[in-house]
């Protein structure tokens, strides 16, 4: 592209042709839509850089508490990330159903993509819940504040995300697949996309890491 | 010259993240089962890694590091649709920025709190000597 612009330039230095040829006024609704989402996820993701800096920092301060070895259940983990994948996957089938305008396959695509969300959901809140019913709440030791605010924080988002899906589904429901509620699946499938990104991270850097060590 | 023009007015003239390129419904599918069977290959291998004593002790955390960056590779590219093609400039400049901010803040906090671990005395040590 920029070598057929180079060459372009070079055949007409003043660039008169390029005006009324290369211009063609502002990039698409559906564009500029997705790509300021697309900024927005970004700084969503160095937010969570931050409470990633953080949990390394503290991740072995345990004040005489349990570290990640003890507490952490990798079993838990890998069924909460197939979970999450399985989602991420639905969620695509969703996308494909929209571009092809077919209602029914969109909603069933969408439950499924809600339902392993909230599988993941409930398999971390039981995890949460274990772990304060034994003590080892956030205000335990500064490893186990920083361990809740991080996952916590993804577990925040992915509530987020299934209002944001239960909204889309109701709006496709009800409006159709008008090219604004494209626009706003748009980004809810980015956004639920980038939430599988970030657990990467978290799985990685968290409980294997933390159960290596 | 001039075909080169027609290769400029050919061209979509970008592309949002998120976006795939026009094609059949088989196409797509196929886009997203790589994507779910790489990023499923690699999260069992991380996980296979992490318990395993089969491989040298040392090279596991480099290794589930490794692999994660990977499978955050597969996500961008499979799932988000973000490529290096020439329409896609916007989105690979914006995720480069944001790469340069995540590498300073995890990179420059830890780099910083290893240097003040080795070189203040322990907590305790300090606690002793203002007594």
């Amino acid at each position: 592209m920029s070598m057929a612009a180079a060459a372009h330039g070079h055949g007409d230095p003043h660039h008169l042709h390029g005006l009324e040829e290369g211009h063609a006024g502002p990039a698409p609704k559906r564009i500029v839509t997705g790509f300021g989402f697309w900024i927005f996820l970004l700084s969503d993701i160095v937010m969570f850089s931050c409470f990633f800096a953080s949990y390394a920092v503290l991740s072995g301060k345990t004040a005489g508490g349990p570290s990640g070895a003890d507490l952490f259940d990798l079993r838990n983990v890998a069924i909460e990330t197939v979970l999450l994948l399985l989602s991420s996957f639905a969620c695509g089938l969703a996308s494909i159903a929209a571009d092809a305008r077919n209602r029914l396959w969109f909603q069933l695509a969408m439950l499924l993509t809600c339902l392993l969300g909230l599988g993941f959901l409930s398999i971390e809140g039981r995890e949460f819940a274990d772990l304060v019913s034994r003590g080892y709440g956030p205000t335990r030791s500064a490893f186990l504040s920083a361990f809740f605010t991080l996952v916590g924080c993804h577990g925040l988002h992915v509530s987020a995300g299934i209002l944001w899906l239960l909204t889309m589904m109701a709006q496709v429901f009800a409006k159709g697949f008008r090219a604004d509620i494209q626009r706003r699946f748009l980004c809810f499938a980015l956004f639920w996309h980038a939430l599988d990104i970030i657990w990467v991270a978290v799985f990685s850097v968290v409980y294997l890491l933390g159960s290596a060590a | 010259m001039s075909d080169q023009h027609y290769e400029l007015h050919d061209m979509a003239p970008d592309v949002a993240p998120g976006d795939e390129s026009e094609s059949s419904i088989g196409a797509k599918l196929l886009v997203y089962g790589i994507g779910l069977g790489l990023a499923l290959l690699l999260t069992a291998t991380s996980f296979f890694i992490a318990g395993t004593d089969l491989v040298w002790q040392p090279s596991i955390p480099v290794a589930i590091i490794v692999l994660a960056i990977a499978q955050m590779g597969v996500h961008l590219v499979f799932f988000l649709h973000i490529t290096t093609g020439a329409d896609n400039t916007n989105n690979v400049l914006a995720l480069a920025f944001g790469l340069l901010i995540v590498f300073l803040v995890i990179g420059g906090s830890l780099w910083i709190m290893s240097n003040l671990n080795h070189n203040m005395m322990p907590m305790d040590q300090l606690m002793r000597m203002q007594r």
